[in-house]
This record gives structure tokens, sequence and C-alpha cells, in this order.
């Protein structure tokens, strides 16, 4: 190129990036109805150095540094929307399943919304009703992502009513499944679809969802249905403080790797009921699901490739103690029941009490092996009674809440948990099952300004297992951005005098606005973890921990 | 050559895109059971604090309370809406509209029961709370709760509601 041309180009560049800003205020007063968009995401990054330590069975790490990284970015205009999430495992975390490896562009979508219709493609998370027969969605600490990749029309053709239909393949790791997914969902807000009944005090709800997948037979010697179809009807009825909902699921045949393979179909039910006023509630839910395990490949198994979500209905602890034998749904098999009352102190006063009594129960079905084939000659496994459950408890948790306000500058809570945990059931068979009484005392003092001291004393004792442990952990806030912690799990009570190990951790936090970086040195058991202010799934660890979270 | 100088333009451009955050269109659901696009969240051009938060999460509940304990001296001096939306699952789901009554919470309480409203506004845990203006944007946004931060969030709502910037 001639180098007059070539100046000429330099200086108008120059010029462009000397006026870029009178550039973009011009295209802003000319076009001020043109808005450009937004771009906006999140990030975060867990990065763990392992120190080998064989007293406490730790591994060695080969590559002495793991690393999960997620970065998440959307743009928005009007009424577009796409974004991308980039991944990055290199390797991943122990803990997480080692399919996770490498990284790319894991999800990426489009969606365009207009007044009744919003269109999606790509990748989506979904749920209907519940989620006893459709749950997509992402539990990133626990290492959770069954995503959909296709097709999504979501539909208001008259105000209340809202109807969803979707077709995709789920994500499987780094890639994703063969099963194909079909699903539709509809429901209605009856007080609003009818204007006569939109003053009424009782309020309505109704909806009802069908998901099917598709997948090959690929069994010479057995005939494998290829459409596996599951429905689902569900309700809500409030009224002033009251409230009750429901959903009850069918699945067709479906011989899977979770239920050996039998050609018994499925069903589940959930229900809750409500009442709550100021300062004092109940609530009472309910549970049953019989071979409902659901997937869109079946012979996926652990936590890979899951259609449904059926809930734990027990109460969700976030003392590590509390959490030390925590209960997993059971789809082929569960009755589960849990009862709430929260009574809190109304009145304004320097020495609020609040008290919440928790029971929650789960035991098996009552279950009768059964030769019985159906029409075709298949095996169907079992024979049980609707609605009825059986004598084998799984799990049970009495809990007990008290807190109390001192002043302004006490906090105290204490905690008192009654567990039962059939580990053969939730675990491995053969395993007994651990009876446990859980004790749990956290004090807050709030010091001079902002400073702030946490103490936090909790004791497990049990028979069984490694029998009894004590955590104690100290956590002090020096101001808004800063705060530090030192923790100590103590198996004080195992039989074996030498193996009564010390689990220490210590963590150093940093948070500006929307920007958090910790770092702990120690070990860190599976489970939901709240510290320094912040509550997340954290899964078990071991070395040195660096965390950061952002969003922009 | 010439796609060079194109290109530059569009860069340039492009990275004066809007850096204001609208509040991210998702449904999220009242404990009635009533279907909510978050597109609608309104305040009549007065300030909203939207906070996530969860029956699980104890630091999300003190930071509420604590919230509350002032609640009705904030709306007099700026006119703020409190927005909570609990990220709970159908694990417990049902009881949120248990857990903010009993607690006496005067907020807006909506269920966000898959995440969709909490992965559009970039929520990595929570608590998580966000300042919006009279004019829909998100003016500031902190992660986190110790005990104090309420009178941070008080100093930034005044300023929202005497439309000065927020800067920290």
């Amino acid at each position: 190129m001639r180098n007059n041309t070539k100046l000429f180009l330099f200086a108008i560049t120059c010029g462009i990036l000397t006026s870029n800003h009178l550039i973009a205020q011009s295209i802003q007063n000319n076009f001020s109805n043109i808005t450009l968009g937004e771009v906006h995401g999140n990030i975060q990054l867990d990065a763990q150095y392992y120190i080998p330590d064989s007293t406490i069975g730790a591994p060695k790490v080969p590559e002495k540094m793991l690393s999960n990284g997620f970065a998440n970015i959307n743009y928005t205009r009007g009424k577009f929307t796409a974004g991308i999430r980039y991944e990055s495992y290199l390797n991943a975390l122990q803990g997480f399943d080692a399919r996770y490896q490498g990284n790319g562009l894991e999800y990426r979508f489009a969606s365009y919304k207009s007044d009744a219709l919003e269109v999606t493609i790509g990748n989506f998370y979904q749920q209907f009703g519940s989620g006893l027969v459709l749950r997509s969605y992402e539990e990133r600490g626990l290492g959770f992502d069954n995503a959909l990749d296709g097709f999504r029309l979501k539909y208001e053709p008259i105000k209340g009513v809202y109807l969803t239909g979707l077709t995709g393949k789920q994500r499987s790791f780094m890639t994703y499944g063969t099963g194909v997914v079909r699903g539709f969902d509809g429901e209605m807000q009856v007080n609003e679809t009818f204007a006569k009944l939109s003053d009424k005090k009782l309020k309505v709800m109704i909806g009802g969802s069908f998901v099917s997948r598709f997948q090959s037979a690929d069994n010479p010697s057995l005939v494998l249905p290829e459409n596996v179809g599951a429905s689902a009807g569900r309700f809500q009825l409030s009224r002033n403080n009251f409230n009750l909902n429901g959903e009850f699921a069918s699945k067709i045949n479906d011989p899977n790797a979770t239920n050996n393979k039998i050609y018994r179909p499925g069903d589940a039910q959930l229900l809750t009921a409500s009442y709550a006023m100021k300062g004092f509630a109940v609530s009472v839910s309910a549970e049953r699901s019989d071979n409902m395990n659901f997937r869109s490949d079946r012979n996926a198994t652990l936590n890979n490739l899951l259609l449904n979500y059926t809930p734990a209905l027990n109460k969700n602890h976030t003392y590590s103690l509390l959490t030390f034998y925590p209960y997993a749904s059971q789809p082929n098999g569960e009755f589960q029941s849990s009862e709430e009352v929260n009574w809190k102190a109304i009145k304004k006063s320097n020495y609020k009490l609040d008290i919440t009594v928790n029971y929650s129960a789960a035991n098996d079905l009552d279950t009768t092996h059964s030769l019985s084939v159906d029409e075709a000659h298949n095996f169907q496994g079992y024979k049980t009674k609707s609605y009825s459950f059986g004598k084998t408890t799984i799990f049970r948790d009495f809990y007990v809440e008290v807190n109390q306000k001192f002043g302004k500058k006490y906090k105290a809570s204490l905690i008192y948990s009654y567990q039962e945990y059939n580990k053969g059931i939730i675990q491995e068979p053969g395993a007994p099952t651990i009876y446990s009484s859980i004790i749990v005392a956290d004090l807050t003092y709030r010091m001079q300004g902002e400073k702030t001291v946490r103490v936090e004393l909790q004791n497990l004792s049990t028979k069984q297992d490694k029998h009894d442990w004590a955590q104690a952990m100290v956590e002090y806030t020096y101001n808004t951005n800063w705060f530090g912690a030192l923790l100590d799990q103590y198996n004080y009570g195992n039989e074996i005098s030498k193996e009564r190990y010390h689990y220490y951790s210590a963590t150093i936090g940093y948070t500006k606005n929307a920007n958090r970086i910790t770092l702990s040195y120690g070990k860190q058991r599976q489970g939901i973890f709240c510290v320094g202010g912040i509550c997340r799934q954290v899964p078990a660890s071991n070395g040195i921990t660096l965390s950061v979270t952002s969003s922009f | 050559m010439k796609k060079i100088v194109i290109g530059i333009l569009s860069f340039m451009i492009l990275t004066n895109l809007s850096t204001a955050q609208t509040i991210a269109a998702a449904d999220v659901k009242t404990v009635d059971g009533k279907t909510v696009n978050t597109s609608k969240f309104t305040n009549d051009g007065k300030p909203i604090i939207i906070s996530f938060w969860a029956t699980w999460c104890k630091p999300c509940k003190k930071e509420l309370d604590a919230i509350e304990e002032n609640y009705t001296e904030w709306q007099k001096e700026t006119g703020v809406k409190l927005i909570a939306i609990s990220i709970d699952d159908a694990r417990s789901a049902s009881k949120v509209g248990t857990e903010a009554k009993s607690h006496s919470w005067d907020y807006e309480i909506y269920v966000d029961e898959n995440q969709d409203f909490k992965r559009a506004m970039n929520v990595n845990n929570v608590p998580h709370t966000f300042v919006v203006d009279g004019k829909g944007n998100v003016v500031w946004q902190h992660n986190s709760y110790a005990e104090g931060d309420e009178n941070h969030l008080f100093e930034v709502i005044k300023k929202v509601a005497k439309g000065e910037k927020v800067t920290e």
C-alpha cells in the first residue's frame, strides 16, 4: 500500500482513538432512542493445592493443583438476550466427577421475548411444577448440571395461562446424552384467567405436564420401550393464611439401570399444607415415590442424565455436624413426611426470641417381591399398596432451634437434633443405622463499630461409625470487607485412639460489593457452608483453597 | 486496511456499550403460586432493594431481620421497597411463605424455584443484594452480609432516593 494511504489511515485511526468519546456521545445524541445493549456476567473460580496426608486418607494428587472455573457472559438488548458460559476443569477438583475434564463453551443460548411469546434456542434450564417429571438445573458447587440443549417455546395465550413446550438433548459432563427429550407444560392461574374470580379470596392454580424421552432399544434379550413418558398434574389453593399444594406424577414402564430393569410403572406424589401469620407458622409436607427414577438414558447412573427431581423434605441444615449424615432422596422407593412449627416474638424488643421445631421422617415402601408379568410377559418386580409405606426407617430428624437476641450486641442460637440414618439404604448395603444426637451453640458478639466475633460450638454423639465428634469455629469480621475464621473438627470419640484426628482450617476473605475472594488452608467436609456471611455448597476438600467470585 | 479501520471503529463503538444494568426478565412466583415477570418490578420512581435469600441461609435471614427493624423508617424517608427473592428449590420452597411470615417481614416475597432469576442477575451465592434506582437501573450490588451492613445499604438508598450517583 502507498505511504500516503498508510499515513492517512494512521491519522484517521488516531483521530478515532482520541474522539472515541465524542463519537459515542454523538451517536447517542442522534440516535437516543437506540440503545446498544448491555453486557453482564459472572465468574467463579475454585482452585486447590492438595497436600497428601496419609493419616486422614487424603490421596496424593498427581497434578498437585486442581481448579474449576466458570465464566458467564450475557448480552441483553431490548427483547433479545444471548449468552455463553465458558467452563474449565484443568483438572476438576477432588470430589467432582472425573468426566468433567478440559475446557470449552459448555453453555450457549439465544432468546427472544415478545409480550406473549418467548423463544429460546441452545441451552436452557427448566422445571415443570415441583420437578417430579422434569427438572433441569445446575448446582455448580456439587458439580451437577443437566441442562437441555434444543428449542423451547413459552406462550401466554390469554392472561393467566402459561404454556411451555421443549425438545432437546441433555448435558452429560462435557458432552450430551443420547436420549431425545420432549416436554409440554400448561399452567393456569384461575383467578387471573377468569376476571370474575380475580377478587375472590381463594386463589387457585392448576397445571399439568407431560415429558417423554426417546432412546433406541439396545438390549437384544429384552423388548425395551423406546419412548418412555411421564405425566403429572398439580394444583395450589391459597386462602388468606392457608396454602395447600400438591403434585401427582406417573411414569410408564421404564426398565433401567437403577431398578433392575423391571417393567413396573412408576408414580410419585408430593403434598404440602401450611398456615402462616405474623410471628407463627406451621407447615406439613409429605412425599411418596415409587420407581420414579427418570433419566434421558436408561443406562445412566449416579447423578448423570437425571430428568426429574424428587425432593428430600427434611430440614436443610447448614451447621456441618447436623449434615454429617445427610438424607438423600430415594426416588425408587421412599415415603417422607416433614412437619415444622415456627414461632417468633413480634413485639419490637431488644430481647427477641424465636423457636423452630421440625420433625422429618423417611421410610421405605411396603413392597412384596413379585414374579408377576404384564400382558407382554415382562417382569414387574414387586407389588405395593398405593399410598402405603413400609416398616424400615430410612431417616429421622427431630430438631429444635432457639434463637435469642440480647440487646444490640449479643445474639445466640441453640440447636438440638436427634437423627437416625440408615446408611445401608442411603449409602452402602450392609452398613448399619446410625443414631446420633447433635447439639449446636452459635454466639455472635458485636464489638465496636463493625467488628463482630462469632463462635460456633458443635457436638455429635453416636455409638456407631466413628463415634463422637466436636467442632469449634471462631469467625472474626473486621469490617464489611474483611473477615477471618479458624475451625477445628475433632473426632475425639473414635474407638481407635490414634485415629482421633483434628480437621482444622484457617480462612481469610475479602468482599467488596459483588467481588469476593477467600483463601483457606486445611480440611473441609462436603456440605453447605456458611462462613463470612455467605452460604454455598462445597464439596469435600483438603489443602490450600482459593475461591473467587465476581458479578459484573 | 478498510476492514481494519471498520473493525477498530466498531470496537470503539461497542466498548461504549451501556454499562448500566436493568433488572433481568425472568418468571418468579408469589407464595400463592401466581407467576410474575421480574421486568414488571416497579416502585413509582423510588428505589428498590432486591435481596436474594434462602430459608437455609442464616446470614440472609440475619440481613432481612436487620433491615426489617428499620424498614418503616427507611420507607418513610426514601419510599424504598424491598423485594426478597428466595432461591429455595422444591425441598424447601413450600416453607418460604411460612418463614417470611413468621419473621414478620413486610417485604414482597417471591420464589425463584429453578433459580432462573438468580442466573439472569449473575448471582453466585446468597445473600446477594441489589439496589435499583427510580429508572430501573441497578446502581449497587453486594454479596455477603456482615453485622452492620444494613447501615451501608441505607446510605446507598438515601443517595439513590435523592438522585445522587452511587460511587462505591
